[in-house]
């Protein structure tokens, strides 16, 4: 993999490309199968948006797995709790909603991506410390208690919000197709792209460029050896676990718009293709993740357009695939 | 005679089930290098561990400048000027030769002239600077991990078998900077079980056997005595040639 | 004789005891103890769970094993009797060839999941059967020439089974004994045999391995024992008896679909009632399985009486509707996992010795 070069030279480090054509290579060789170009850049898109999704849900998870070595099926809570509490602001924000400005729908999109997150964050501290302490270093134990939370979590939501679907109708000037040429795009499709290249941005940045990140890509190899270095890894842990769950938040909320639907539910739902992505990219790599959730998603649109019945089935397919290329998943970061 | 930096007063460590450490006694005093030696198993880098706070010990005390650190955890250890060279090096193959160093900077960023004078301990580094450090051989990531150690002023640092599996001719550069180490005013605790490297380097020696300390004094005194060298460590400085 | 038939796996306490004597006379005398179809119903539901639960603590509590393809396998044996008894006529030889063929198909994907996943890591393994269980259950639901899809099947049972069948002439204490109470008694004691099967193999040597493999599976890799093997094994082991649990419910139910079998919530349900019951102990199952499947039907009530009297103010009314029942097992269950992680049992057991 690496190549060492002779005497004298300086060595960058070496780039490990092969996982990186996959989304390219998945993306060519749908084209012929699929036959008419303007479905398959249709597809496409949709795969890219959806994937964006499921990545920024995914993201947490990986880092909070990789970092602390935590496994917590609970993650889908904060899924639906995030989608839930859009509804909080559709009231209040209903003019802006409604109106034809695509500057104030923005704008009240991010307010509500904000509140969600704030409020996600802030059950994600509370997740961890009441529930997910206690059980540090257990595995089984941690299985088994988050997945109580997520059902409490889904009871709870529930209670607050009622067992029936609740419809959530995306803003006036985000509706709609763009039409180039042939191809028609859903101008959602492309904003959720957006944000997920944001997101993905953000957190290579601070990964690669902050100290916190150093401390995270470190303490994911080896978080005994940061703790001789004199770095309490503990707090970062729970900053970590807080992220996570504002990421899962902020990911719902994109869901809900998505589907323009809330379920009690979705979280449910969607924790078993985060999952499947998690494991497909490697736990805590948040570039493995990124890729894994492209085509678990492109996968997913692909089949659902060629062969419906397969579609879920696809994706384990894929899983299995790629397990067996490299058994601990496209970039394995852990030292475990 | 001056404090000793490092006191371990009848220390028990249990990992698991298993009861490593027996009571060790343990002494260091401040500056120089003491070499802690034994057999396979004698509970030496479980000794580094306990001090470290990686493992707890059950009983006993640990007294690091008048600190009772027996219960601290890691970082609060680390933390007092305490750094760790682990047996498997602990370096961090993800990250480059910089950004593990730049990890061990706590202060903020590395200091550049300090800088300078690892790089001219270890040349290799600079070579592999901006490279991932898992291509790093086994002897060049050892000289990260020491570099790593010393990227700060500390007062101890704790090296757990440093020449393990390393070819001769690096042992000799190793020998060299530790060498230079031994000249600030840094405490070195090094556990070894190559006895000549030990030999070279240290002042004061602590032997261990079955979790105990079972014999401490200078290592003048047990270079001098082939007996005792045969008795504690089961070989002589002669046949170790 | 008790203690060849336990395997010498006695309760170990006394209210433990007690409880497991009052559940297996009610159970056992349940047409005649709480006549009426509600009940009989309830009891057969807890027979053919205790099953299911008591196999899935083979892998979770003995072997350490945590799995949520049980559902799936549960589904596979109540889909094949049923499907059978659909497709071929409501005789046992139907029963009996649906059943093989579930079996075969159970075995075949335990080993499967096992050989696969049970060489990475226990992390992948859970996720592992929680994505193939959700693909079983969606090809359930869309191979709908086969199984009914979402409204699954409905059959006939064999003629001894059914209602109309009257095996006496009169009533025996009070109870006509029809085709319904020999069915229930035909759930019943296969349950009983495949508890004291599942109570003689966590006895056995093999048994000890798993225990050992549980504790620390790296020195029982150092003892010699070839732990893939074992896990492999017990594997396959929960799995056919999960399937035969699944050949029971559909027996009884003479109906099999998504709903009661495939279900994530079953899986959940299953989950629930082997940690709250107690890990480890096969009694948990029966403990557990009792106590939540009685929840389930009779909670319900108390929680709609609180609901009335709360009725008014702000959010209590929602918390104690009869269908958040679920909301106060989870609460129960995120507390057992904390302060009794062996369950009542294990809660049971350690009063008597302290």
């Amino acid at each position: 993999m690496s190549t060492i070069k002779d005497q004298g030279e300086i060595v960058d480090r070496p780039l490990d490309w092969q996982p990186l054509v996959l989304v390219p290579l998945l993306i060519f060789i749908a084209l012929p199968l699929i036959g008419s170009p303007s479905t398959w850049a249709t597809l496409t898109i949709a795969g890219l948006a959806m994937g964006m999704m499921i990545f920024i849900m995914a993201s947490g998870l990986t880092l909070v797995f990789g970092l602390m070595d935590v496994l917590n099926f609970g993650h889908g809570a904060f899924i639906s709790l995030g989608a839930y509490t859009t509804t909080l602001l559709l009231l209040p924000l209903s003019g802006w909603l409604v109106a034809e400005s695509l500057m104030l729908n923005f704008v009240a999109l991010l307010a509500m991506i904000a509140l969600a997150m704030l409020i996600t964050g802030i059950a994600g501290y509370f997740f961890e410390r009441v529930i997910i302490m206690p059980v540090y270093g257990r595995h089984l134990h941690q299985i088994l208690v988050t997945v109580g939370g997520l059902i409490v979590a889904q009871q709870i939501i529930i209670v607050l919000w009622g067992p029936i679907q609740i419809t959530l109708p995306l803003p006036t000037a985000l509706r709609g197709i763009i039409v180039f040429g042939d191809i028609a795009v859903e101008r959602y499709r492309l904003i959720v792209v957006v944000i997920g290249l944001t997101v993905f941005s953000s957190m290579l940045l601070v990964l690669h460029c902050t100290k916190i990140g150093l401390l995270i890509r470190a303490g994911v190899e080896n978080s005994e050896m940061v703790e001789a270095l004199g770095y309490h890894l503990r707090r970062l842990f729970i900053g970590v676990f807080v992220a996570g769950s504002a990421l899962a938040g902020l990911g719902g909320v994109m869901w809900a718009f998505y589907r323009e639907a809330l379920t009690p539910g979705m979280g449910l739902e969607l924790m078993v293709l985060v999952f499947i992505v998690v494991i497909i990219g490697g736990l805590g790599s948040v570039g493995g993740c990124l890729i894994g959730a492209l085509l678990v998603a492109l996968t997913a649109n692909y089949t659902g357009f060629l062969a419906p019945k397969l579609a879920l089935g696809s994706n384990i397919l894929l899983m299995i695939l790629i397990l067996l290329w490299r058994s601990r998943g496209l970039y394995s970061v852990t030292s475990r | 005679m001056s404090e000793p930096l490092l006191t371990l007063s009848t220390v028990n460590t249990h990992v698991g089930p298993y009861h490593i450490l027996q009571g060790v006694d343990l002494t260091v005093p401040r500056g120089g290098l003491t070499a802690l030696l034994g057999r396979n198993g004698a509970g030496k880098t479980t000794t580094l561990r306990t001090i470290m706070g990686l493992w707890h010990a059950s009983s006993g005390t640990i007294s690091f400048e008048g600190n009772d650190i027996t219960a601290w955890a890691t970082p609060d250890v680390a933390q007092l000027g305490i750094a760790y060279v682990p047996e498997n090096m602990g370096i961090f193959g993800d990250l480059t030769v910089r950004e593990n160093l730049l990890l061990a900077a706590r202060e903020g960023d590395i200091d550049p002239s300090r800088l300078r004078w690892i790089l001219e301990l270890f040349p290799a580094l600079r070579k592999f600077w901006s490279a991932a450090a898992g291509v790093l051989s086994g002897g060049q990531k050892q000289m990260l991990s020491i570099a790593r150690a010393i990227i700060e002023r500390r007062k101890l640092i704790l090296i757990d078998e440093p020449t393990k599996g390393l070819a001769p001719s690096i042992i000799v550069s190793m020998t060299a900077a530790i060498k230079e180490l031994k000249c600030t005013d840094t405490t070195i605790l090094l556990v070894e079980q190559n006895f000549l490297f030990a030999r070279a380097l240290s002042d004061t020696v602590a032997v261990m056997d079955n979790g105990r300390v079972v014999h401490t004094g200078t290592m003048r005194a047990l270079a001098a005595d082939q007996s005792l060298q045969q008795r504690l460590l089961g070989l002589t400085l002669d046949s170790h040639q | 004789m008790l203690r060849t038939l336990l395997s010498d796996d006695f309760p170990q306490s006394r209210i433990l005891s007690a409880l497991l004597l009052l559940i297996f006379i009610g159970l056992a005398s349940a047409p005649f103890l709480f006549p009426g179809s509600q009940s009989l119903n309830a009891a057969a539901k807890i027979c053919y769970f205790i099953v299911l639960v008591a196999s899935y603590d083979l892998l979770i509590g003995y072997t350490g094993i945590v799995s949520f393809a049980h559902a799936m396998f549960f589904g596979i044996g109540g889909y094949g009797a049923g499907i059978a008894l659909y497709a071929w006529g409501p005789t046992w030889c139907s029963i009996a060839l649906g059943t093989l063929i579930a079996l075969v198909l159970s075995i075949f994907l335990a080993l499967i999941i096992g050989l696969f996943s049970l060489r990475v890591r226990a992390i992948f393994f859970a996720m592992i059967t929680l994505a193939v269980a959700s693909v079983f259950a969606i090809l359930a639901s869309q191979l709908g020439w086969l199984t009914g899809g979402e409204d699954g099947r409905t059959y006939q049972i064999p003629l001894v089974l059914r209602p109309g069948f009257h095996l006496f002439e009169q009533n025996v204490l009070g109870v006509p004994i029809n085709g319904r109470i020999l069915a229930y008694y035909f759930v019943f004691f296969c349950a009983l045999v495949l508890f004291l099967i599942m109570l003689r193999v966590v006895n056995s040597p093999f048994g000890r391995v798993l225990q050992a493999i549980r504790e620390n599976e790296f020195r029982a890799e150092a003892l010699g024992y070839r732990t893939v093997l074992y896990r492999s094994i017990i594997n396959c082991v929960s799995a056919v008896i999960a399937t035969l649990a699944g050949v029971l419910c559909a027996v009884w139910l003479r109906y099999t679909g998504p709903a009661t079998t495939l279900n994530f919530d079953i899986m959940l349900d299953i989950l629930l009632m082997a940690v709250i019951g107690g890990m480890g102990t096969l009694y948990g199952a029966i403990l557990g399985a009792t106590i939540f499947l009685l929840a389930e039907s009779y909670l319900q009530h108390l929680m709609a009486v609180i609901g009335k009297v709360t009725a008014g103010l702000p959010v209590l009314p929602q918390l104690f509707h009869p269908d958040r029942w679920l909301l106060w097992l989870g609460i129960l269950f995120i507390l057992s996992v904390y302060f009794f992680p062996t369950g009542i049992v294990g809660r049971l057991q350690r009063c008597k010795t302290t």
